[in-house]
């Protein structure tokens, strides 16, 4: 049986409501991925029912704030601090903000350069 | 309000294997506030992947954990796989599943074996360690390797497994199997076990989902969710249930693993009867040019991997989404209330893999 695996571009208007409708619909968080584009983010929001999963893409220029999911989802505490300590996306209003000291490594934003 | 202190765990404790540090806050002895720390063994795996062949890339996929190696191989080439429309043959896909779930084996004993120690019931420990270096003797047997054995292309596999090796497989298992049951019956049965266990770290169904729980530690809860079901390799051929328990607490969790090795023990019989004969790989041409989230369930939980491709050999992004990773706020928020003797047990229950962690 083929389940559902998609990625959905979105915008930064829809980014939130849709979060709250997936939360509300019943779909677990299962991980959120940043990924480096010239002078941009992609960011990866995976969500899981059953064994359906779905992804929201979401494109942010690299000094654009994105809004924290952990009102919605708490468990994304520990994806989000991961993105904005490895990569540099600056994640706003986020629940247990570890402020750059989650990952104990040497350099800031190690994932921040291509290559 | 009790006076509030902060005892720092970690990242170098004699329950922990690999390093990770909590910031414990205590009123008196009982646990409020767990501040996690990792990354001090942080080697940047991921990001190799944009100056490594993504053939070549399956051996540092393997290197990000010694426990979890075969799963991450499997996982990285099946997201690659499925980029290119490459099918890899069916008896590719049932040896993966033979060598999936002897890893399955070797990740429950092993961290039977962790608990024992925790515990102070030394005998149960090497009894449970013991019992592993079987399995690892047949990974050695099939692959020449013991615990990391780069068997996984893309494509398929790099090794097959004559009828000797299978023979050998199920005999091994059959041995296992019988050993096995005074060594469960220790860790279910046994009086400081449960007192030791039962009723430590309760989480709720409703409770894990939020927490974003996932593998035995969201099993044990009663939700029967296994990335096996999925289908992906030989599962979609092969009968089997997810493994349960309703308690949620840490038994519960000793529990769904321990029945999960007898479970791998009937996937891997069922494997061998079924095998079919062929190759066990198929020739890829060309580079890989798009992106694909695969799920896989690994011991220790379900794992995500995400590869984004754009052409060319060097790939733009792999990015591995633990089990563990997922399972550190379920953890966190199951030490709130705790005893601080009871934290060292807390965290193991979660089996953590700081390795898989610090990718």
């Amino acid at each position: 049986m083929e389940y559902l695996n998609t990625i959905e571009p979105i915008t930064m208007e829809q980014f939130l409501p849709m979060v709250i409708q997936f939360k509300m619909d019943g779909w677990r968080l299962v991980q959120i991925c940043a990924c480096r584009l010239p002078e941009q983010y992609e960011l990866s929001y995976s969500f899981a029912k059953g064994f359906d999963m779905r992804t929201l893409r979401l494109t942010v220029g690299e000094d654009e704030p994105v809004s924290s999911i952990t009102q919605v989802y708490p468990c994304a505490f520990i994806q989000e601090n991961e993105v904005a300590e490895l990569f540099g996306v600056k994640i706003e209003s986020m629940e247990n903000d570890y402020h750059h000291k989650l990952y104990r490594i040497a350099r800031d934003t190690p994932f921040k350069e291509k290559g | 309000m009790a006076k509030r202190s902060i005892v720092p765990f970690g990242p170098q404790h004699p329950v922990l294997p690999e390093p990770v540090h909590l910031d414990l806050v205590l009123e008196d002895e009982t646990v409020v506030e767990a501040v996690p720390s990792i990354g001090f063994v942080h080697r940047g795996l991921e990001k190799l992947v944009e100056i490594k062949d993504f053939k070549e890339y399956v051996y540092i996929a393997e290197r990000v954990c010694g426990i979890c190696s075969f799963g991450h191989g499997m996982g990285y080439c099946q997201s690659v796989e499925h980029i290119m429309g490459v099918e890899p043959p069916r008896r590719a896909n049932y040896l993966r599943t033979i060598w999936m779930e002897m890893s399955r084996v070797h990740s429950h004993l092993l961290w039977l074996g962790l608990l024992a120690d925790a515990m102070g019931f030394e005998s149960l420990f090497m009894e449970s360690w013991r019992l592993r270096e079987k399995i690892l003797d047949m990974f050695d047997l099939t692959t020449g390797g013991r615990v990391i054995f780069s068997v996984n292309c893309i494509g398929g596999v790099l090794k097959d497994m004559d009828s000797g090796m299978l023979k050998a497989i199920s005999d091994t298992i059959d041995e296992m199997e019988k050993e096995l049951r005074p060594i469960a019956e220790a860790f279910l049965r046994d009086y400081t076990v449960g007192v030791r266990l039962r009723g430590l770290g309760v989480l709720k169904p409703e409770q894990a989902i939020l927490a974003g729980a996932v593998g035995p530690m969201l099993r044990s809860c009663g939700i029967a969710y296994d990335a096996r079901k999925l289908g992906y390799a030989a599962y979609n051929e092969l009968e089997f249930e997810p493994v349960t328990a309703s308690d949620g607490d840490s038994y519960a969790r000793c529990e769904v693993r321990i029945q999960e090795i007898y479970q791998s023990f009937a996937l891997i019989r069922q494997a061998i009867s079924k095998i079919p004969e062929g190759p066990i790989r198929v020739p890829v041409k060309g580079n890989p040019n798009g992106e694909y989230f695969m799920r896989i369930e690994q011991p220790r939980g379900e794992a995500i991997y995400y590869v984004k491709a754009n052409g060319t050999k060097f790939l733009d992004r792999f990015r591995l989404r633990t089990p563990t990773t997922s399972n550190i706020p379920p953890m966190l928020e199951l030490m709130k209330g705790c005893q601080l003797a009871d934290v060292p047990l807390l965290i193991l229950t979660i089996d953590p893999c700081i390795s898989c962690t610090e990718r």
